[in-house]
């Protein structure tokens, strides 16, 4: 990231955004901000609202009001300078099967009125793995390729804010690491990341931040740390050194799973005793060899706050 | 005005129809060499046309006009919806174009492939039938506003289609006839008056007959007039093409 900007101006600013498509309210007075160089998540359900938010970020929708702003740069009013600071990577695997990889950037960079950008052009071929495929036509690239030529047109330009809209999406375990570690390089040189992703894990793995939008709304926005520790529950995972065969009946509702040796538990992470419920098993003459306390995940919180089993 | 960003999009646009050079240059070129040999054959003599201009040497300029105008109408159009039905639209919709930059670049290519193609008629054509020049800056001076506003229509038919066969119907149901019924292959004169008078209502009849003054100094209306006509044309197509891209119109309000 070559260009410096007012380190106090955030981001991304979402200012009371609102937008319906007839009856359907997709977003519902959103506001929030993302600082400079910050890993930001954005999570949600399906047709939570993620994509029309990012949809309207990147001046492919229009809002019905509020205010959209890229580094102090309004999107609508001033939208040259708002697209100039911000790369976004669509979710869907799109291309222009006229044109071999090497064109595709060059007519990238011109869009964005830069001339001569061979030299940036070569490191991002270089870094994302596709220097020999630089001179193929983009229609005879495979999923995962076409998906990295995606970031370099989206990075073509050095936009300080990048976007990537569900990008591992379908793509291979292999691919999917990669992708991260130039991700990961990238945040390291500055860049401001906004993720959307279905896979909470990577969310959990790779972001400060996360703001969870369920029907239009904000309905979370905090570390990731503070948003891990509202996980209501942990689970307790009992090992007993014989097989287990009846648990106290005033733990029959806990029990998750019970397999042989091995029960688990739920306990609630303010309500609970560990060493309550570990008596209550060594009444039963249950005798005890492995404790272990598992904690929410992100999944977890996110089921518990949506009702929804992935982002 | 972003001259880098507008020039690249032309020429992304140009290098389109020219890696499909066969499709979009050289199938029209034989369409129209088809027409000139089977009409210039079979109505040789049989059409009334203008005086001393043998009906294969009027037919050319007619031929020449249709081929630019369909092809600068192509361009625009199928460029517009094979991005739009590929999703590739969003390549052009993130960078900061300006509506005129966009517009510019979009409608440049059209012409560019309209005269292309009617170079390529002319250059086989002239083999055929001998066909006189009277004013070289008229022809292209047509040549480039009919492509203007084929193009833009064109542009206008690409933003309003959401399926190919939407473009295959703007087309069939509104170029095509109103194409063939400008006088292409005949002098509106030769017309009962209802048609004559009807004639005089396409929009697409001042752009073949303004075109044909170019090659033979006479025409079925005054060049001015159809020189005004097209100019009406290409400024009221001109403000719709920008007030669509300005809205967003079937662009960006998915």
């Amino acid at each position: 990231m070559n260009q410096s900007y007012d380190s106090s101006e955030p981001a991304i600013t979402v200012a009371d955004v609102y937008k319906n498509y007839g009856d359907l309210q997709a977003l519902n007075g959103v506001s929030f901000s993302i600082r400079q160089g910050e890993f930001f998540g954005l999570l949600g359900p399906n047709g939570a609202g993620k994509s029309t938010l990012i949809n309207a970020l990147a001046g492919l929708l229009r809002i019905n009001s509020g205010s959209l702003q890229i580094l102090g740069s309004d999107v609508r009013s001033d939208y040259r300078q708002a697209r100039q600071k911000l790369g976004v990577v669509p979710q869907e695997i799109v291309m222009d099967p006229f044109f071999t990889v090497r064109e595709t950037l060059q007519f990238q960079s011109g869009y964005f009125g830069i001339k001569n950008n061979e030299e940036w052009i070569d490191e991002l071929l270089e870094q994302l793995n596709l220097t020999d495929k630089q001179n193929t036509n983009m229609r005879r690239l495979s999923g995962g390729m076409k998906r990295r030529v995606l970031i370099a047109q989206a990075l073509v330009h050095k936009p300080p804010v990048l976007v990537l809209d569900e990008p591992t999406a379908g793509v291979d375990v292999e691919l999917r690491q990669s992708m991260w570690r130039f991700v990961r390089r990238l945040h390291q040189d500055g860049h401001t990341i906004v993720l959307t992703t279905h896979y909470l894990e990577e969310a959990e793995e790779l972001c400060d931040r996360i703001a969870i939008i369920d029907h239009g709304e904000i309905i979370a926005l905090e570390t990731k740390e503070d948003l891990l520790a509202r996980g209501l529950g942990s689970k307790l995972l009992v090992r007993a050194s014989d097989r287990i065969d009846a648990i106290p009946a005033q733990l029959q509702e806990r029990v998750v799973r019970l397999d042989g040796n091995e029960v688990e538990l739920t306990i609630h992470r303010d309500n609970d005793s560990v060493m309550a419920i570990l008596d209550e098993l060594r009444a039963e003459s249950i005798e005890i060899e492995y404790v272990s306390v598992l904690t929410d995940s992100l999944q977890d919180v996110f089921v518990q706050m949506t009702g929804s089993q992935g982002g | 005005m972003n001259w880098i960003a507008c020039f690249t999009l032309f020429r992304k646009e140009i290098s389109r129809f020219v890696k499909v050079w066969l499709q979009t240059v050289v199938a029209p070129v034989v369409t129209a060499l088809l027409y000139l040999l089977v009409f210039g054959h079979v109505l040789e003599g049989r059409v009334q046309t203008f005086d001393g201009v043998t009906y294969g040497a009027f037919l050319i300029p007619g031929l020449l006009m249709m081929t630019v105008i369909q092809n600068a109408f192509a361009n625009t159009s199928s460029s517009l919806i094979q991005s739009k039905v590929m999703g590739s639209l969003v390549f052009i919709m993130l960078p900061p174009f300006s509506d005129f930059e966009f517009f510019l670049a979009y409608v440049g290519a059209a012409i560019m492939r309209g005269l292309a193609v009617g170079m390529g008629v002319f250059l086989l054509a002239v083999f055929y039938v001998d066909v006189p020049i009277d004013n070289i800056v008229i022809i292209i001076g047509f040549a480039i506003l009919g492509s203007y506003v084929m193009g833009a229509l064109g542009m206008i038919a690409g933003i309003w289609a959401e399926k190919f066969d939407q473009i295959a119907a703007f087309q069939s149901f509104l170029i095509v006839p109103l194409t063939f019924l400008s006088g292409v292959f005949y002098s509106i004169k030769s017309l009962p008056p209802l048609w004559y008078e009807l004639s005089k209502w396409n929009p697409f009849f001042y752009m073949i007959d303004g075109f044909r003054y170019g090659f033979f100094g006479q025409s079925d209306q005054p060049v001015i007039q159809s020189f005004l006509a097209m100019l009406a044309a290409a400024a009221v197509l001109t403000i719709a093409c920008l007030w669509m891209l300005r809205s967003g119109y079937k662009l960006r309000d998915a």
